[in-house]
């Protein structure tokens, strides 16, 4: 029972989460609409077209009008880059088309004290709000009149301080001093904050006065940093290298464990695959295996793969051969049940021998089955790899960026997945490119 | 003389759940050098289990065929075969495709080229010769997959419905295509058929097989395919005797099929 109440609670946070994001969907949706309507009139404009598709009265419904507007995608992503911008206060972008940001600069706010005899006594307290990691040096100020005497004191944006009037003020809280007003507004202790036009000043439990200059929109550059940030820090690396390893070792590591490891997969998978759709042995034999291992995910192997063989590469190089293994021999199964026995028929009443029609009817009819296992074994070897290297490695791609989050490096965390990202959209690409290379006839059959 | 002949063939198999089919009963044929012979029937009596026995892809429960006097164990190059469609490599050209018995056989590359280039100006793609068979339409894939048949010079062909996926004009076409590469040949031809017509005009000639059990249940000699070889085949089409046996062959199948209904209503 008590699982089920956490989880409520659980699940009613993610809902909570969900509607605050509703409006920021919905306005996106409205973006995405007014961009499309747009550019129908920019089209309509410039070319009146009137090739066979845009003669078609039914669009809704026919598949085939429908293929990816490579204008929509340059405007998606340029959208992207245009938000990241405008949150990060990027200097890509002129200043007006900045979130606001944080409070920057000298302000000052007033506070009431009261003394346990009820006089009362105004101090003024400068606040200089400079970036984080920045230091300040603090000016003097003229001390003023009565008990409470002006202080000065410095926050970082986007933090927030406790101001000590007791180091200067002449009755404080030991004495019974307590602090009622801040700009001349009420406050008491844990209620309410007070808004002094640059911040909130609220008051904790104790009665001491807790300033936080206003955020604004944008974002921390530790949660975000801005693109042109995440770009110099891309060009850094790529010039003097991340932890004793340039970019392209890092890599180029990632890359070689998953080339090798999908290559011995592929090796071991392709043969076994040929057997268990060539002969139903084989296909007893090793049906439970494959269909056993098929579903359990590599990541699930890690923690096994390095107790049996540590760290090192050839952990890793087990664990994306067993990645590609079993889908490199589904494939090949697939590949070798597919052919169309009128095929095989045909090739026997043609005279050909057995070892004939594996070299010329069944091999090649099944690269087609073979190239789709290989893509889809390339993908999952690509998350794997970095997931593995995540957990432990002393180079690669997945390194990288764990080590840098550790360091709240966000900048290279985010430069990491951007390449993580590029790559494993390459590799994708290039198979295709192979396939269409090497199996011209795939899907014509 | 190579005589193709079926003595008792019976074919008998067993269902999965427990019951037997008998696909074909004590069928006995002759077939004489040179010969053409259709085959007609309702469906389910057993007419490509026939061809598949002859072409040695089934083994018969009881009976033998044999090829000259030699009994047929399995499929082999003497017995050609063209399928409906889908029988055609596509990971080789026309060429290569043409070429796959001569070579499969050891053929020289340039000897097996030069019978290729032959056939495929015979069947009228010599201008197709190196493209993709799945640039072709399905007619010229037919036309590759007999000439890939005759390039391996059998001395039987087997045709399963070779046309039976093709459009009604592309087929007339292939129909004085086949009796053309019949009569220049001079192999023994067994064409598989659902259309009347077809049979008619192509057939020497012509079984018309019945269901459960399957068996031939009439034989015909026929004139049209002679009539057929170097004339005009809709001319052939207007001989008297083709619309009497065409209509007498549609009526006993079409009885056939009643039969057939009735039964499966009954039970």
């Amino acid at each position: 029972m008590e699982v089920i109440s956490q989880l409520s609670v659980e699940l009613f946070l993610i809902l909570q989460t969900v509607a605050y994001a509703i409006p920021y969907l919905v306005g996106y949706v409205l973006l995405i609409l007014a961009t499309l309507v747009i550019w129908k009139l920019v089209k309509r404009m410039l070319t009146p077209k009137h090739d066979y598709s845009s003669l078609k009265t039914v669009t809704f419904g026919d598949e085939s009008t429908v293929t990816s507007n490579l204008v929509a995608s340059f405007v998606s992503v340029f959208f992207i880059f245009l938000l990241w911008g405008t949150f990060t206060g990027s200097t890509l972008l002129p200043s007006f088309m900045h979130a606001p940001g944080p409070f920057l600069g000298d302000a000052s706010f007033t506070y009431t004290s009261e003394a346990e005899d009820g006089s009362q006594d105004d101090a003024t307290v400068t606040v200089i709000v400079h970036t984080a990691g920045e230091s300040v040096d603090l000016p003097e100020v003229e001390p003023g009149e009565g008990f409470a005497l002006n202080d000065v004191m410095s926050v970082a944006a986007y933090r927030s301080e406790l101001l000590r009037v007791e180091d200067n003020d002449e009755i404080t809280r030991d004495d019974g001093a307590v602090i009622v007003a801040v700009n001349g507004e009420a406050i008491a202790p844990g209620a309410n904050s007070v808004d002094v036009g640059w911040g909130d000043v609220s008051m904790t439990r104790r009665g001491t006065l807790n300033i936080a200059p206003a955020a604004g929109w944008q974002m921390e550059p530790i949660w975000l940093p801005a693109p042109e940030a995440v770009w110099s820090r891309f060009i850094e690396i790529a010039q003097d290298g991340f932890r004793n390893a340039s970019l392209g070792e890092h890599l180029g590591f990632s890359l070689f464990r998953v080339i090798v490891g999908f290559l011995l997969g592929a090796l071991v998978g392709i043969p076994l695959g040929y057997v268990m759709g060539l002969s139903d042995w084989f296909r007893g034999w090793f049906d439970p295996i494959v269909e056993f291992m098929r579903p359990v995910p590599p990541l699930a192997l890690i923690p096994l793969v390095i107790i049996w063989a540590g760290i090192g590469e050839s952990g890793k190089i087990i664990l994306l051969f067993l990645a590609a293994l079993w889908i490199m021999a589904i494939a090949a199964r697939s590949g070798v049940s597919g052919v169309r026995i009128t095929k095989v028929h045909a090739a026997y009443s043609l005279g050909a021998s057995k070892w004939q029609i594996m070299r010329h009817v069944i091999i090649p009819n099944s690269l087609p089955e073979i190239f789709t296992g290989a893509r889809v074994a390339m993908g999952v070897c690509w998350g794997t790899v970095v997931a593995a290297e995540l957990v432990a490695a002393e180079t690669g791609a997945g390194m990288m960026i764990m080590t840098a989050s550790r360091f709240q490096n966000t900048d290279i965390v985010i430069m990491g997945i951007v390449m993580i990202g590029v790559i494993g959209f390459m590799i994708d690409m290039g198979m295709r490119r192979v396939e269409r290379w090497l199996v011209p006839w795939k899907g014509k059959a | 003389m190579s005589n193709l002949a079926l003595d008792k063939i019976s074919m008998r198999f067993d269902l999965p759940n427990g019951s037997s089919v008998q696909a074909l009963q004590d069928v006995d044929l002759n077939l004489k050098e040179g010969e053409l012979m259709s085959v007609l029937g309702p469906s389910g009596c057993g007419k490509t289990t026939l061809l598949n026995i002859v072409a040695g892809f089934l083994a018969p429960t009881s009976g033998t065929v044999s090829l000259g006097g030699e009994r047929v164990s399995g499929p082999g190059p003497e017995r050609g075969m063209v399928f409906q469609q889908g029988a055609l490599f596509e990971w080789m050209s026309v060429r290569e495709n043409v070429a796959f018995g001569p070579r499969m056989k050891g053929m020289p590359k340039g000897e097996a080229n030069e019978i290729v280039e032959h056939l495929l100006d015979t069947v009228g793609l010599g201008a197709f010769k190196d493209k993709a068979v799945y640039e072709l339409s399905g007619g010229m894939q037919q036309r590759v997959a007999l000439a890939r048949c005759l390039a391996n010079d059998p001395e039987v062909i087997l045709m399963d419905e070779p046309l039976g996926a093709l459009d009604a004009l592309t087929r007339e076409k292939m129909q004085g295509l086949v009796l053309k590469l019949w009569r220049e040949t001079g192999k023994t031809i067994i064409l598989i058929t659902h259309s009347v017509e077809e049979a008619l005009l192509l057939g020497e000639r012509l079984l018309v097989m019945a269901p459960r059990p399957g068996r031939i249940h009439r034989e015909y000699n026929l004139p049209f395919a002679d009539l057929g070889v170097n004339a005009d085949l809709r001319e052939v089409k207007k001989h008297p005797d083709f619309g009497k046996t065409r209509d007498e062959i549609l009526s006993m199948i079409w009885d056939m099929e009643e039969e057939i209904m009735g039964r499966t209503e009954e039970a």
